[in-house]
């Protein structure tokens, strides 16, 4: 069976997990206190309980839970994620305008701490038990124990209110009409700081993992063959031994990408950028269930697709799935 | 005794220690309520004897809400981790020991939870709940049982192999009894060391929460301070950076105490 045959595969077996979350977050959201037609009527000013009614028939929430759920499912899967109040336009609309800010985050986030931790990890290994691996492992500690929102907050007050180096907030400056590169240019000085916040605990346990995996993979007999075939080594590091440490930093993305979802919403408010965390947050606070729910199933998609590409990531990665191929 | 020979593990003990410190002595020290009006708002720390570490923007005293803050931090760390290591245990033993289409069925609830950002299913949580003390605490551990029950489950495949757990059986023990009596004692040192990594990330999901105002206003809890402290950042700076250090060496102590366990516990892996 080939790689992608079996990510496939892996890939269809979540779609019932999918419906599972759907059905249960939906169900859950009937308890919450209120109906959307109770907000929308508040937001009017009030209204008379006839026109409740009618506006209740009108979007459906007149019937049985049960029936709700189904057309609600129908109309999933057509990717109708239903109509947003608050916004006044469709759920999906307002999800699609709030993705690119987070994926943008998330994707310089996730090298930053990476690429971080696997540096600081493959160091620290190399002069393990001396003060280097000491003083990295410790500021690890740190960085993993630090709240990611304070942090965020504390290099606002270094960075743009002492040093006014880097805007404290927002996604790009407004009204100045850049386009390409000095668009990029603009938008990656206001992704700084929270890629630095929002990274700093995954970079933590990017490089203990990293450190780990080094060690295990150094203690094997082929680095011992390689370096008896007189190998220097820098070939014995970067060509034999971190190819098999990368594993387990590779499934660690899997792992982590909820996490790292969940805590952009903190990321985004602090640094007030538009998105889908942001979003998640807003619509909490102002009750807009059907773009909540419309966020818990694309968070859950985001979720599986990067599990999907870590899982071809891994194949093309270890040596010893993958070249045999054919079976 | 191993754990004590590991300086950083000492470190960690002590850190707890100076936490439950503070919580338990909060009423001793400050006896009025920690989210009363004070003195002066905005006074900066070590300036005068009344205010240690000074009061925010609202007049209210600073420190005393460091040490009442710390009860909220531990209850709440306590309380979701026991709740998620209580609920993961039995859904991974379940899963582990029974197999077939209870371990399907399990798994697969899990999977779900795992595939939900955890932060983002809290806050539908809270969403439907609302946001006080208890609905707050019950929910980071709703959101935190699915890795324990992983580390259940593995733990039971391999132990319900074993030869005591045979034993058990030809006694005509009931499984009740074989799960919670015989395998779920051997299971448990790695459930202890991964409590601390639930608690660890409760106090923080629980600061974080509060920071956003989701969490419960009418307590003094770390997290709402570094919020309320937000509006003054530019200037007063204080107000939010030292909630955020109680945290970090709270939560700082919490990871050494649960390496420190790891190390003692299984001391072939130390330094890994």
């Amino acid at each position: 069976m080939s790689l992608l045959t079996l990510a496939l595969r892996r890939l269809l077996a979540s779609v019932p997990t999918l419906f599972l979350i759907v059905i249960g977050v939906f169900l859950l959201l009937q308890f919450t206190p209120g109906d959307t037609v109770d907000a929308l009527v508040a937001q009017m000013g009030g209204g008379d309980p006839a026109m409740a009614e009618e506006m209740r028939r009108f979007y459906g929430l007149d019937q049985p839970v049960t029936v709700q759920l189904l057309n609600y499912l129908g109309r999933l899967i057509r990717f109708d994620l239903g109509y947003s109040y608050v916004y006044a336009k469709p759920v999906l609309d307002v999800i699609l305008e709030r993705l690119p800010a987070t994926l943008m985050l998330m994707v310089s986030a996730l090298a930053f701490a990476f690429f971080a931790g696997l540096v600081l990890g493959v160091i620290a290994a190399r002069q393990v038990n001396r003060w280097p691996d000491t003083l990295i492992s410790t500021f690890g500690l740190v960085f993993y124990a630090t709240p990611a929102f304070w942090f965020g907050l504390m290099c606002i007050v270094a960075f743009s209110i002492r040093l006014a180096w880097l805007p404290p907030g927002g996604f790009g400056t407004i009204g100045a009409n850049l386009t390409g590169l000095d668009w990029w240019l603009d938008v990656a000085r206001y992704l700084v700081m929270p890629t630095l916040t929002l990274g700093l605990g995954f970079l933590a346990v990017y490089l203990r993992i990293m450190r780990a995996s080094m060690l295990e993979v150094l203690s094997l007999d082929f680095v011992r063959t390689a370096r008896s075939k007189g190998l220097d080594e820098y070939r014995v590091i970067y060509r034999h031994v971190l190819r098999n440490a990368l594993l387990p930093m590779v499934t660690l993305v899997g792992l982590q990408a909820g996490t790292m979802l969940g805590g952009s919403v903190v990321v985004e408010s602090v640094f007030a950028l538009p998105g889908l965390g942001r979003l998640a947050y807003d619509s909490v606070v102002q009750r807009d269930l059907n773009t909540l729910l419309g966020i818990v199933f694309v968070s859950a998609i985001l979720v599986i697709v990067i599990n999907f590409i870590v899982d071809v990531a891994y194949a093309r990665l270890d040596p010893r799935i993958g070249h045999q191929g054919g079976h | 005794m191993r754990y004590l020979r590991s300086p950083a593990a000492v470190l960690g003990l002590l850190l707890v220690i100076v936490v439950v410190l503070l919580a338990l002595t909060a009423d001793f020290f400050y006896p009025r309520d920690p989210l009363s009006l004070a003195g002066r708002p905005l006074q900066w720390p070590f300036q005068s004897d009344r205010f240690l570490l000074g009061t925010d923007s609202s007049g209210r005293d600073i420190a005393a809400q460091i040490f009442h803050g710390a009860r909220i931090s531990l209850l709440i760390g306590i309380v979701a981790t026991l709740l998620a290591i209580a609920l993961g245990t039995v859904v991974g033993a379940l899963a582990g020991y029974y197999g077939g289409w209870v371990d399907d069925l399990l798994m697969r609830i899990t999977e779900a939870f795992q595939t939900v950002p955890s932060f983002v299913l809290l806050l539908v949580l809270v969403a439907v709940f609302g946001s006080n003390l208890e609905t707050v605490m019950i929910a980071i551990g709703l959101v935190s049982w699915p890795a324990p029950a992983r580390l259940t489950r593995a733990e039971f495949l391999t132990l319900r192999q074993r030869e005591f757990v045979q034993a058990c059986r030809t006694l005509g023990m009931g499984d009740g009894k074989i799960i919670f009596r015989e395998i779920l004692p051997n299971a448990m040192p790695p459930l202890i060391v991964y409590a601390s990594v639930v608690m660890a990330t409760a106090i923080l999901m629980e600061s974080a929460l509060a920071f956003l105002n989701l969490s419960d206003p009418n307590v003094a809890s770390w997290g709402n301070l570094i919020g309320l402290g937000r509006g003054v950042l530019r200037t007063q700076w204080f107000v939010s950076a030292i909630p955020g250090v109680a945290i970090l060496l709270t939560v700082l102590g919490v990871s050494l105490v649960g390496q420190g366990l790891n190390d003692a516990l299984n001391p072939r892996l130390k330094g890994r």
